[in-house]
């Protein structure tokens, strides 16, 4: 589903964010990606989502070559991954309901596909009873899954979450870890970037540990590996 | 792009203009005020062109004014020397006697102030006819070059100093009109410099999500057109109103030989309404592409 090839990012800076990467995630995989501050795990993220162009090598993304795909079909291939972030992003001035909406709105999806789609992620996350709340009204957990139904109700085949659960507590991080794992359950493959140790240890998944832009572990059933 | 897409886009747009109202509010005067300028100067070029033209008509005549006591004889040969000129289109003698006629004709009820003349100090004229207006000064000098020939007057002058007048006013019209329409063009600009701003967690989410790139711009092109598009509209009307208002001031108040030629409302906002609202949305949409570029990359 992901395929990293001889990856390498050298900022305008001077920094080697990533050297040599190459990876290979099937469909469905649930995968972590770990390693202390500064290794070049969001640089991974923000290639995935055609942000950041690598220096060197290739980034396959469902079977397609997206290093040198045209701007004008960069959407399409963001299409394909559905994102989230450590800090939300959720627009204050909507709903809950509309900020899962805005997703759909956003690639055209018809009125009435949006009017069926929107609930069923809503009652997935669990947040049926909050559809007309804003984000304020929301505790950081909500809104995570707001973010989350966001980022899934368009049906990417991929998911990414950078540092998902950063800003939570550790009961609230578990919920959204849940939540996750079900949605990978449903056949989406999903990709982790994270610092939180006990969540590594405990989802028994993937781990990939990057160094200095060097992947030093790669594991089918890893632990964090790290002290925290 | 889907049709419902538009109504989505329309929507946001409008909301964009209102909400950094007073940036709105500056573009839409400018645009409206480079717009009322150029509709001033097009109007004076529009009028004087008339005017001209007018002229033009009415003194295409050359009036060779011949030397008092030359005898018949030589008056009808100075008539043939004349229609042999080439350039000429026609040719006719206007005697002493009905130069006076005429001149009573055309003055009308103070015709009579004319009774009481001793002698009759009009000269012997033939007035000829040219075929172009353009090569008048050649005609002109063969004319003044015939014996028995005292003076040729010609109205080129007149249309001449109005070309004159139109042509600086063109020119000095198009660099005012420049200028103006560049500062219009930097306002919007910054107007929708002002949205992205404001938008800008929306724009993230919306790359994000996979929105293609003309329909994250839409919004914000649409949101500038409209702010030409209001500024012309004003333009337009502001100009209708006091257009008409000296308009109808100048017919009634005014000589009947300049009102002739000033052009009615109608036809000035024939002229105007197309360019206004092209130039209006025009200067809108390019002000908010350029801002685009600088300011929004998706
Ligand atoms: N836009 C940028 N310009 C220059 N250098 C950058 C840029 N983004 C990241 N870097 C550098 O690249 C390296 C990798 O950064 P990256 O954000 O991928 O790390 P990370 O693994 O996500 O770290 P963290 O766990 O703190 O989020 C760091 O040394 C960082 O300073
Ligand atoms: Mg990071």
């Amino acid at each position: 589903m992901i395929e990293l090839v001889n990856i390498s990012k050298r900022y305008k800076n001077g920094v080697m964010a990533l050297s040599n990467i190459n990876l290979k995630i099937e469909k469905g995989e649930f995968v972590f990606l770990v390693g202390p501050s500064g290794a070049g795990k969001s640089t991974i993220v923000k290639m995935l989502l055609k942000e950041v162009a690598p220096t060197q090598g290739r980034i396959i993304i469902d079977n397609e070559d997206i290093t040198y795909i045209h701007r004008r079909k960069v959407p399409l291939v963001r299409r394909k991954t559905g994102v989230v972030f450590q800090d939300f992003r959720l627009l204050p001035n909507k709903t809950v309901y509309e900020n899962v909406a805005f997703a759909m709105e956003i690639v055209e999806a018809s009125p009435k596909e949006i009017r069926r789609q929107v609930p069923m992620m809503l009652s997935m996350v669990g947040l049926s009873k909050k559809a007309k709340a804003y984000p304020e009204q929301l505790s950081g957990g909500e809104q995570q899954r707001v973010s989350i139904a966001r980022a899934i109700v368009n049906n990417p085949p991929i998911l990414i979450a950078d540092e998902p659960t950063g800003n939570l507590d550790p009961d609230t991080s578990w919920e959204i870890m849940k939540l996750l794992r079900q949605i990978n359950r449903r056949g989406t493959t999903v990709v982790m970037a994270t610092h939180a140790k006990d969540i590594v240890d405990l989802m028994q998944q993937r781990v990939i540990a990057l160094e200095n832009g060097l992947v030093v572990r790669d594991e089918k059933k890893g632990g964090y590996g790290y002290e925290n | 792009m889907k049709i419902r897409s538009i109504g989505y886009m329309i929507k946001e747009g409008l909301k964009n203009l209102w909400r950094n109202r007073m940036m709105s509010l500056a573009s839409i005067g400018s645009v409206t005020a480079a717009l009322i300028i150029l509709g001033i100067i097009l109007i004076l070029i529009l009028n004087i062109n008339s005017l001209a033209e007018g002229v033009k008509e009415q003194f295409d005549a050359v009036q060779v004014y011949l030397e008092e006591g030359i005898d018949q004889g030589r008056i009808e040969e100075i008539g043939k020397e004349i229609s042999q000129i080439e350039g000429i289109k026609d040719i006719k003698y206007e005697s002493k006697q009905e130069a006076l006629e005429n001149m009573k004709k055309r003055w009308g009820e103070h015709g009579y102030l004319l009774e009481g003349l001793e002698t009759n100090p009009l000269p012997n004229s033939y007035i000829v006819f040219l075929e172009d207006v353009q090569q008048s000064s050649t005609v002109v000098s063969i004319l003044q070059g015939i014996q028995g020939v005292d003076e040729v007057k010609f109205y080129k002058d007149i249309i001449d100093k109005l070309i004159n007048i139109t042509n600086f006013i063109k020119m000095v019209g198009l660099v005012i009109i420049v200028i103006l329409i560049a500062i219009s063009i930097f306002i919007i600009g910054n107007t929708i410099k002002l949205t992205v701003a404001a938008r800008r967690r929306e724009i993230n989410i919306m790359k994000y999500v996979g929105a293609t790139n003309w329909f994250i711009r839409w919004p914000f092109l649409i949101e500038g057109s409209m702010l030409g598009l209001i500024g012309s509209a004003l333009a337009i009307a502001l100009i209708f109103i006091a257009y008409r208002y000296v308009y109808d001031f100048i017919t009634t108040q005014m000589y009947v030989m300049i009102t002739a030629y000033f052009l009615p409302v109608q036809l000035i906002l024939d002229n105007l309404i197309v360019i206004f609202l092209i130039l209006g949305s025009g200067i809108g949409a390019l002000g908010s592409i350029l801002s685009m570029r600088k300011y929004l990359k998706v």
